[in-house]
């Protein structure tokens, strides 16, 4: 069986400037992706393309067989999809938007209660669900996007920086939670957080310039003497100056 | 057509729960109220019927609908929902529909609370309610027309006050094509344009609902022009999605 996310030369252009330079890789049921690079670097240009909100200026994308610039809706359907900043309606109560994504999904009457109840539980947000999102700090905010994604148990999962503004407590949750649901998914989250690499992802691809410069499990990036972080300055960093100067 | 009616039922819902609708529809009533009984001469005429009413809601329409639709896109843009609501599984066209229905029944519970001005005909004389009937039909058709013009606005731009002002210049256009001020201008100076600016003009087309006319070429006109602006929307979208 093919992969669930299969992406293919993906390129975006914006005027003459590439954010996303051919970029090539597929993701398989079970593993946990790494997105690493930059500010800047195309990680949310990869996903957005990827979740069929930016049209690819080459390349495409496929989640679980579906073309996500031939067939957007069977390709969403297949997708949960937290956006950059997590963004939510402020006037809505978290149940009453967890509801609105649930019906859009097409689940009605019971099932629909039971989803909502469920991604609720999965991302401890019932002690506030009839609060109006604006009320409610960063940290919930996040996980009212995250509980989004997860509603209809897709079988990918693209996340957006999930852990960003979370506390300790609550980051911890989160990496439990994606661990939890790796075995059944093909999960792809970008961070900035290096420690939440090593302690999720089975894999880890770091982009600079729009490039794919490494794709290989985190353990395999350490193991030649250095941190993580020290793979990532000498990989973001160390090629800049040379490339620049080619372009 | 679930996803669609989805989206419109959580945009009204969004109406009330912010002023938005409570500030709409009170300056609605009031202004309609206001125009209606003073400059519109409601009583002094001695004629049973809502002309003077008829008159003035597209006028006011032209200004509060824009109000409206400045927000449609651009305030997700604002918010990043925008990128939340395209990558849920639903067509583009079913969030622009979506938006426009939410906005169009909007515009008819307004109309709906004018009710007591028709009790008030009916109670102080013996109106042809078909007449005022149809001249309803007109003004609902009218806020349509000015809502798609103005979504299709919104969807360009980002600033809310850039899509406010442009909708209501845009809308000001197609109301004013058919004046005589303008048709004499054209026909004096470009005789062939002078045809095509009566054939679009909103106000040409509404003059026919409030004398009771409904007519099938009248309701062609909008649903062709709804149609057109609710297709450049969801073009525009398309390819500003993003920006």
């Amino acid at each position: 069986m093919a992969a669930l996310i299969e992406i293919e030369r993906l390129t975006k252009r914006f005027g003459g400037f590439t954010a996303v330079d051919d970029v090539s890789f597929t993701v398989d049921r079970g593993e946990v992706l790494g997105f690493l690079g930059p500010n800047g670097a195309g990680k949310s240009t990869t996903m957005r393309m990827l979740a069929g909100f930016m049209p690819p200026s080459a390349g495409t994308a496929r989640i679980c067989g579906a073309d996500v610039v031939a067939q957007p809706v069977a390709a969403k359907r297949h997708l949960g999809f937290l956006p950059e900043g997590a963004p939510t309606y402020p006037e809505m109560t978290v149940e009453g938007f967890l509801g609105f994504t649930g019906r859009i999904r097409g689940f009605r009457g019971g099932a629909l209660r039971d989803r909502v109840a469920q991604a609720m539980r999965l991302t401890q947000l019932e002690g506030v669900r009839l609060q109006p999102i604006e009320t409610l700090s960063k940290g919930f905010k996040r996980r009212v996007g995250l509980a989004q994604a997860l509603l209809h148990d897709p079988p990918v999962l693209v996340l957006d920086e999930p852990t960003d503004g979370l506390d300790p407590n609550q980051k911890h949750e989160v990496r439990e939670l994606i661990r939890r649901m790796a075995p059944e998914k093909a999960i792809v989250i970008s961070t900035h957080i290096l420690e939440e690499v090593a302690a999720v992802c089975s894999r880890a691809i770091i982009i600079a310039r729009g490039r794919v410069v490494v794709d290989a499990p985190p353990s395999v990036l350490e193991r030649e003497g250095q941190s993580l972080e020290e793979v990532f300055r000498s990989l973001t960093l160390g090629e800049a100056a040379p490339r620049r100067e080619a372009a | 057509m679930g996803a669609t009616l989805t989206v419109a039922r959580r945009e009204l819902a969004a109406y009330f729960a912010t002023p938005v609708a409570y500030v709409f529809i009170v300056i609605f009533l009031v202004m309609a109220g206001a125009l209606t009984f003073t400059m519109g001469n409601f009583f002094g005429r001695g004629q049973a019927d809502l002309q003077p009413f008829f008159t003035f809601v597209p006028w006011l329409f032209l200004f509060l609908v824009p109000a409206l639709t400045m927000r449609l896109w651009a305030e997700e843009r604002r918010l990043g929902t925008i990128e939340l609501l395209l990558t849920l599984p639903l067509a583009q066209w079913q969030a622009v529909l979506g938006k426009f229905l939410a906005a169009w029944l909007f515009c008819g519970i307004a109309l709906a609370l004018t009710v007591p001005i028709w009790i008030t005909v009916n109670v102080l004389g013996d109106p042809d309610n078909g007449v005022i009937l149809a001249g309803y039909l007109g003004c609902l058709l009218v806020a349509g027309a000015y809502l798609a013009l103005g979504a299709a606005v919104s969807a360009l731009t980002k600033n809310q006050v850039v899509a406010f002002v442009l909708a209501v210049a845009l809308c000001f256009v197609f109301a004013a094509a058919g004046s005589p001020v303008v048709t004499e201008f054209l026909t004096q100076r470009l005789p062939v344009l002078a045809d095509i600016a009566r054939g679009l003009s909103i106000s040409d087309r509404f003059t026919g609902f409030t004398r009771g006319v409904v007519g099938a070429r009248d309701l062609v006109y909008f649903a062709s022009f709804i149609g057109f602006f609710l297709f450049v929307n969801a073009v525009v979208l398309d390819h500003r999605k993003a920006d």
